[in-house]
Order: C-alpha cells, then structure tokens, then sequence
C-alpha cells in the first residue's frame, strides 16, 4: 500500500506456530500511535515479536521508513521495545540501563551516560539515576523502560502490555504520563493491550486481533460506537445484536424485533449501552419505548458506583442501573423483570 | 442445590480451619520433622565422622616434622596452582560451552549434554588413559603437537592441568548451564532490541547475570580439581614438583607412611576449608 | 543374642584350625615324597588329598602374580574337584591394608616381606610365611629398542623419557637399590604408583623405558622389550606367602600354598620370569 520510501510502518506479518497462525496487516504514519487489542492468546504479542525481530515471520512484508526489514536481526533494526514486564537488567543501574543501547550503537561512554542522564531527566527520574531497578516502583521502572527504549532513537516503539504490570493506582498516572511521551514521539508507536481502557486513552487507532486475524480496525471512538464482534462489545461495555434491518425495525437473529432510529434494509449490527436499559417489575404501561422484552436476572455485579444486571430470556442483555434503583426493584438472582430501551439510544449500522 | 452446597463448603472449612492453625504452631516450635531430621542427621554425621576420625587418629605430636618439610609444600604450591588454572581453563571454555546447551537449539543437543557431562561418571583412571590416547606423545591428537610444535603433554604441569580440567569441567558447565536455564533468555532479546549483538548481549548482559551460577560452578569446577588424583596420575604421571600433586603425595605417602598421608590430608582440608569459605564470602554473597 | 551367635562361630574356627595343622602336616609330607617322585605319581597324589578337600579358597597375591597364579588356580580346581578358587590381585600395600582391615581371605602371597609384615605384625597370618619366588627388575623398551639400551646407564642418557614405580612401593624400592649399587643418578619423568602403571607407560609408548619385574615384561608380551641389568642381583624382591589366620577353609588354603610351593608350582612361576626362591 505505501510506496517505498514512505515514511511509517507498512507490514503484513504472516507467522506459523505449529496449528496457529498470525496473520496481521499493519499500517502507520510517523507519529501515529497504533493499538493492537485482543483477547489472551489472540497473537497480539507474537506481532510485536515479529516486528522487533524477534520472531522470523513465515511470509509477508515488513517495511519501516521505506526499507525492508525481514531479514534484518533485531540488533539491527530501528526498533525499540518495553516489554510488558520491563525487563530492566537488573546489574546495572537505570542509567547504565538507559545508556545501554547509544553505547551498543556505538556513543561514546561519557556521551552515552549524558544522554542517557537527559531522558531520564525528561521522564521526571534524575533523582533516580543511580538506582537498580530492584529499588524502583512500578512505575519508575516503566518509565526506565520507556527512557531505554526511546534513548536508541527508534522509528519504531513497541510497548508490549505497558500498563499490565501496574497497580490500580499507580496506572491512572502512568497512563497519563505516558499518552504525554507517546503524543511527543515523532515516529511510529504500535502497543499491545487487552485493555480496551489503555488502547482508547493511548492509541489513535486500534487493531482489534482475535485468532491472529485482524477483526476490527479504526479509531477507538469509531470502534466503540460500532463494535463489530462481542469481544469489542463486551470491552466497550454495550450490547450488541446482528438482525437483519428493514426501515426503522431490526429483526434479531436473536429473536425479537428492535426498533431505531435509523433507516437502513439488509444486515446489520445493532448497539447499546447497558445504561440506556431502564427495568420494571411490572409490564410497563404509560412508557413511549417501544423495545420491551421479559427478562430475568441471572446475575448482579457492582460496576464502579453502579450495578450492573446481566439478564437472560427474550433478549440477553447487560443492563447498569443505581444501587437505589436496585434496591427499590429487590433484584436478585431469578428475578422476573421488563426491560426498556428508548430507540433513540440505540445504533444500528450496516454489517 | 445452593444448600447442600453451602453445607458441604462449611465443613472441609471448620475441619482444616482448626488442625491446620494447631499445626503451624508445632511446626514454628519443634523445627524440622522427625522424618526429615533423622536421616539429615544420619547424612550429616555420615559425611563428618570420616573427617572426625582423620583428626583424632592425627599424629598431632609429629605434624609439625610433617609440615615443615619442603615436599609438603612444593605438592602444595603445584595443587593450588593447578587446579586454578584448571578452573580458569573452565571458565574460558566451559561457559561458552554452557551457553551453547542452554541457548542455541541444534540437532543433537542432548547427546552434546550427555557427552559433556561423561567425564563425571567416567572412572578418572580411564579419563586419564583416554587422555594419554588423544593428546600422549603417541595419541591421536597428541601425535602431531609432538610433531609439529615438539610439545608433549604427558609427565608435565600442564598435562596436570588438563587432566584436572578434564575431570572438573562438567561440573562447571552443568552449574553455568543450570543458572543459564533459570535466567530469562529475554533479558539477551531486551538486550538485542538496543542494538547489542548476540556476543555483547552475552557480555554485558548474560555474564553479570549469571554471575553467581558461574562463581559456584568455579568453585565446584576448582575443589574438584584440588582433589583430583586418577586421571593426573594417569595422564600427567608423578614428579615432585612437577606433577606430583598434593593426592598424589597423599595416595604414596600412604604405602608406607599413613601417618604422613593423614598430615598431608589434613593440610589439603584445611587449605581447601579456607579457599572455600573466602570465596563463598566474597562472591556468594555479592550476589 | 548376637553373642551367642558369635561364641559358635569362634568354636567352629579353632576346630577348623586345628584340623588344618593337621592336613597341613600331611599335605606337606605328601608334597616332600613328591619332589623325589615323578610328575605323574605327583597328580595322583593331589588327588587323593582331594578327596577331603572342598568349598572356596580365596587368595588375595600381588598383581604382578596374576598370570601365573590364575593358571595354579585352574590346575587345582581341576585336581580337586568340588574346589573354587578365587582371586583378588592388587597391589601388595593395598591387599595387607584390606586384610588388617577384616577382609575374608584365606591365602596371602605378597610381593615383598615388607607388605608380608604389615600382616604377620597385626598377627594376622598364620604360621611364618614362606618365601615361594623372587623377582628380579628388567628394563622394559620400547619394541625393538628404539633408542638401543642395553644397560642400567644407558637410561641416564639425555632426552630418554625413563619411568620408573615410587620409591614408596617395592619395585620403586627395589629399582633405586639397584641404581645405587651402580652409583647411578637417574632423573625420571615420573615416579609411577605401581608396575603396571610404569609398565603401562611404555606400552602406551608415552615412556621410552621403564625399570619394573622381568615378570611384567614377560606378561606383556610384545609390546615392550625386556633388557637384562647385572645390577638386578642386587635388586631382587622375595614374595612370601602365609596362610591367614581368619581362613574359613585351612585345608584347601593350605593345600593351595603346597601346590605354589612344589614343583609344578614352581614351573609355572619360573615360566612367567619368577626365579626360584
């Protein structure tokens, strides 16, 4: 797709591993930050691997600034990575660690040092210079591991989970910090998470993979309003239905009929948020919705400061409603209930 | 179906809540279980008692006759010298060697381990004969460096050092190799991403990590080599000073002197008692 | 319990002893009427005392008399039917220290009366051991004799890799005797721990030559090259052998010495390079 000696990342990573297959096609703009989201096992890390070098890839391209990189050795390319769990070397101390790859590319030692000094310095870590990276919290380490990696220049950035091995707390921050570095990196960055929290915050664009297939592609807001399989559905927090559509009503493959406020024929995806659901526990009579379906409760969980039903029956749904409204309902496992949905909440799009 | 659940939940709960709580506290107080602590002890006692009698039946009133002869110490002086650099030929060659098994994945890897780790359950004597076949004046290998370069190693130091390095190198690399295993190959990958080759990586990143592993497998590699008496008196013959070594001077001592031999021994505890305990000090810890 | 057991056992053992001294007495005026006689009426005298004789006979000898001793052990397995004899060869030092130390032997035949008197001194023989051969020292060569040594002083030459046993085991001893009978200073490559390994040397061709028994030059066949010294005589090794005093089975022990000892004995010994005691 992109010519050569286009500037960015143009890949289609193609690799075997035994009855599994990575078939992932990639494509990235200088300072575009792109997410690769999936479920565990989806062969999200593999593609980062096979970008770093670090698996060979079975076929496809890799083409990074125009040049072709499937045989280079990762040594060679211009690649840095921050693995999930880091991996600071742990006998030297965190600017030896940052140091580490100017010295490799050849930069004098005192050079390396002061460069090395100067990212830390950007990344808020002067004071922890001399430190081993078994002193350092979470998230300093991260920020370690970021600093090594940048320090080397790389037209590409992976980070591979780089949030996951955070604690609740120290995350939110860390998040913050870095969608900061990541917005200032002038070349590519591609990042690995299987949360959707992380790939919306960090990325500009998403990549869903499941299987080692590409399922979804674009930007986290468009991939939110329009989720394409119950993976994304179930990330982004809505329910998501496929029927076949003729005018403003929806027939479900689920079975009952839904009704929008687009107009669309043929097949197509149905979505909405848990919180655009309101429950009854009689029939709903002066109501104007016109989605009505006899529910019961299969299971209730606390959601932030919400409770969220998941309900079975006419239509499986999830629905989010307050601890009042919980309470005053006496919703509990097994619970008969009527759910509403305003059409005008919902969002149907063609398939 | 909720209530034979919760039922059935409850007890293992109250059966294991009580006893296991007891029985933490017994174990903080009373140690180890007898099970464990009798044979651990019939094991302690079973290694220390030969060196116990070797100092009651010590001729202490005789010892100082005993040390103070030159013999004693030229033996000495060629056992230390020899097993260190038995361990520095070790280290050059047993840690690639190490690498190697842990990290490369070729064809015939395990019969490469079972070979490497051969020389341990090979009798010394015949490490010793198999020694003298490759590289004696007559051997395979041997033949041409006598030829060409006029060195023989058989009746020399330096065939004590090969012999002692024969002998202790497997026990260096099966430590090295066992440390490489434990180590996360991807701290070399880290390493790789930052442009280091696969050499530097090892260098800079692999050696100081596995630093420790290859600091006890050193010192298994060199107490092995000090205690080496088969293959060296095979394979590099017996000289004063030359090639007699301290086991060796122990091992002819005892044929008509048990008396000297027990000295000699007790030098060669004590010396190695002391090198020990200084390197466990200085790298065990370190790390 | 167990010294009820013990006591029985020890009983059992002096009768067995006294029984011995009296098959030893016979078995020895049998094998004196047999020098005189001929080689046949010999055998046929060995099988009358057969008759008696059964059971295992464990000899522990010095490795140097490996060869012969294991064809004395078929010769009397086969005079005496019902008989087993067993052998542990090794160096004499070693032997006398398994015997002191409770090893189950019957027969001792050591290779010097030194290694004998680690034995008889913790009173473990019994009776005074006999001297049944000697040995003498041969140079050993390389085959063919490469470097043409035809005498003690010919291993002084420069370059000549000689090796020779440690001073500490009989051979050692005895070859350092001899060279300071001549006035000789030899200058080794090694100071081997036994005949076998000086000998081993040569054969490996790692040595040039080696000072050890006329009989391991013999048993090594032609791999290496014997060279005669007139300075052996002044080097030669008695070898004793004693009956010991825990044998379990005196009679054919005893029955086993007096076939070393006579005649037959004898000619197999001094085939294999022994010289008459």
């Amino acid at each position: 797709m992109t010519a050569l000696g286009t500037p960015g990342l143009d890949a289609r990573l193609v690799v075997d591993r035994g009855i599994f297959r990575l078939d992932v096609a990639l494509t990235a703009g200088p300072g575009d930050v792109v997410a690769l989201l999936g479920p565990n096992g989806a062969g999200k890390t593999t593609a980062l691997r096979a970008l770093a070098g670090l698996v060979p890839l079975t076929d496809g391209h890799l083409r990074l600034d125009g040049a072709a990189l499937e045989r280079t050795p990762p040594e060679s390319r211009p690649v840095g990575v921050v693995f999930q769990d880091y991996l600071l070397f742990p006998h030297l101390t965190a600017l030896d660690n940052v140091a580490f790859g100017p010295r490799c590319q050849g930069v004098g030692k005192a050079e390396a040092r002061a460069l090395a000094a100067a990212w830390l310095e950007r990344m808020g870590l002067a004071e922890h210079a001399g430190a081993r990276p078994r002193r350092l919290s979470g998230g300093q380490a991260q920020r370690v591991a970021l600093a090594r990696a940048l320090a080397t220049r790389p037209r590409l950035l992976l980070l591979d989970e780089p949030l996951a091995a955070l604690d609740a707390r120290t995350r939110l921050d860390v998040r913050a910090q870095l969608r900061r570095h990541l917005a200032e990196f002038e070349a590519v960055a591609v990042l690995v998470t299987h949360d959707p929290l992380d790939a919306m915050v960090l990325a500009d664009r998403l990549v869903v993979v499941e299987d080692g297939r590409t399922v979804q592609e674009g930007t986290p807001a468009d991939i939110a309003r329009h989720p394409r399989t119950d993976y994304i559905a179930r990330l982004v927090g809505l329910n998501l239905y496929q029927g076949r559509a003729d005018g403003h009503t929806v027939r479900l493959d689920a079975g009952p009929s839904l009704t929008t406020t687009e107009v669309l024929t043929g097949p197509v995806f149905v979505a909405f948020p848990p919180s655009a659901v309101t429950l009854h526990r009689e029939r709903p009579t002066g109501t104007s919705a016109r989605n009505l379906w006899h529910c019961e409760v299969a299971g209730l969980e606390t959601h932030g400061d919400q409770i969220r039903a998941d309900l079975t029956g006419e239509l499986p749904l999830a629905a989010d409603l307050t601890t009042v409204a919980a309470a005053e309902l006496g919703l509990h496992p097994g619970t008969r209930v009527w759910a509403t949905v305003k059409a005008a909440q919902t969002h149907a799009y063609p398939v | 179906m909720t209530s034979p659940h919760d039922t059935s939940a409850a007890v293992p709960d109250t059966l294991t809540g009580g006893p296991r709580r007891g029985r933490v506290r017994t174990r903080a107080a009373r140690g180890a279980p007898l099970p464990l602590l009798l044979p651990a002890l019939l094991g302690l006692a079973f290694l220390v008692l030969p060196l116990v009698a070797l100092l009651v039946r010590t001729p202490w009133s005789s010892l100082s006759d005993q040390l103070t002869s030159p013999e004693v110490w030229q033996a000495l002086r060629l056992s230390l010298l020899c097993a260190t650099a038995a361990t520095a030929v070790s280290l050059v060659l047993g840690v690639p060697l190490a690498w190697l098994l842990a990290r490369v994945d070729f064809p015939g890897r395990g019969l490469v381990r079972a070979l490497v780790t051969l020389p341990l359950v090979l009798p010394p004597v015949v490490g010793g004969v198999a020694l003298l076949m490759a590289l004696g004046r007559n051997g395979v290998v041997g033949k041409w460096l006598d030829a060409w370069f006029g060195i023989t190693l058989p009746f020399t130091t330096t065939g004590v050092v090969i012999a002692e390095a024969f002998v202790a190198m497997p026990f260096l690399v099966i430590s090295v190799e066992g440390t490489l295993r434990a180590t996360d190959p991807r701290y070399e990958e880290a390493a790789a991403t930052l442009g280091a080759s696969r050499f530097t990586a090892f260098r800079r990143v692999t050696l100081p990590l596995i630093a420790p592993g290859i600091a006890a497998g050193a010192v298994l590699a060199w107490a092995r080599a000090l205690g080496e008496f088969g293959a060296t008196i095979t394979f590099a013959g017996n000289f004063p000073g030359r090639t007699q070594t301290m086991p060796l001077a122990v091992y002819l001592a005892l044929q008509s002197d048990p008396e000297a031999a027990i000295a000699l021994s007790l030098v060669l505890l004590a010396v190695s008692i002391a090198v020990l305990a200084g390197l466990r000090d200085r790298w065990m810890t370190a790390s | 319990m167990t010294r009820s057991v013990r006591r029985t056992r020890r009983t059992r053992r002096t009768l067995q002893v006294a029984g011995a001294g009296a098959a030893a007495l016979l078995a020895l005026s049998a094998c004196s009427s047999d020098d005189s006689a001929s080689s046949g009426s010999d055998s046929s005298a060995s099988a009358t005392a057969s008759d008696k004789l059964s059971g295992e006979v464990t000899v522990f000898a010095a490795a140097s008399l490996k060869e012969s001793f294991t064809t004395l052990g078929e010769e009397f397995e086969k005079a005496h039917p019902g008989t087993k004899v067993t052998f542990n060869f090794g160096g004499s030092d070693s032997l006398a220290a398994s015997i002191t130390g409770g090893a189950p032997a019957d027969v001792f035949a050591s290779a010097s009366p030194k290694t004998m008197k680690i034995v008889t001194d913790a009173g473990g023989a019994s009776g005074t051991p006999a001297t049944f051969v000697r040995n003498q020292l041969e140079i050993a060569t390389l085959p063919g004799n490469p470097d043409k040594i035809a005498s003690l002083k010919d291993l002084t030459k420069s370059g000549l890799k000689v090796v020779l046993c440690d001073k500490e085991v009989p051979c050692g001893a005895a070859a350092q005797k001899a060279l300071d009978a001549s006035g000789l200073k030899l200058t080794p490559v090694s100071y081997e721990q036994d005949v076998k390994a000086a000998l081993t040397k040569v054969e490996l061709k790692e040595a040039d030559a080696a000072v050890v028994y006329k009989t391991d030059v013999n048993a090594a066949g032609d791999k290496v090259e014997g060279v005669d010294f007139p300075e052996s005589a002044d080097a030669v090794n008695d070898y004793p052998i004693a009956l010991l005093k825990d044998s379990q089975n005196t009679e054919a022990a005893q029955a086993f010495i007096t076939l070393v000892q006579s005649a037959e004995g004898q000619k197999v010994l001094t085939e294999a390079g022994f010289l008459k005691p």
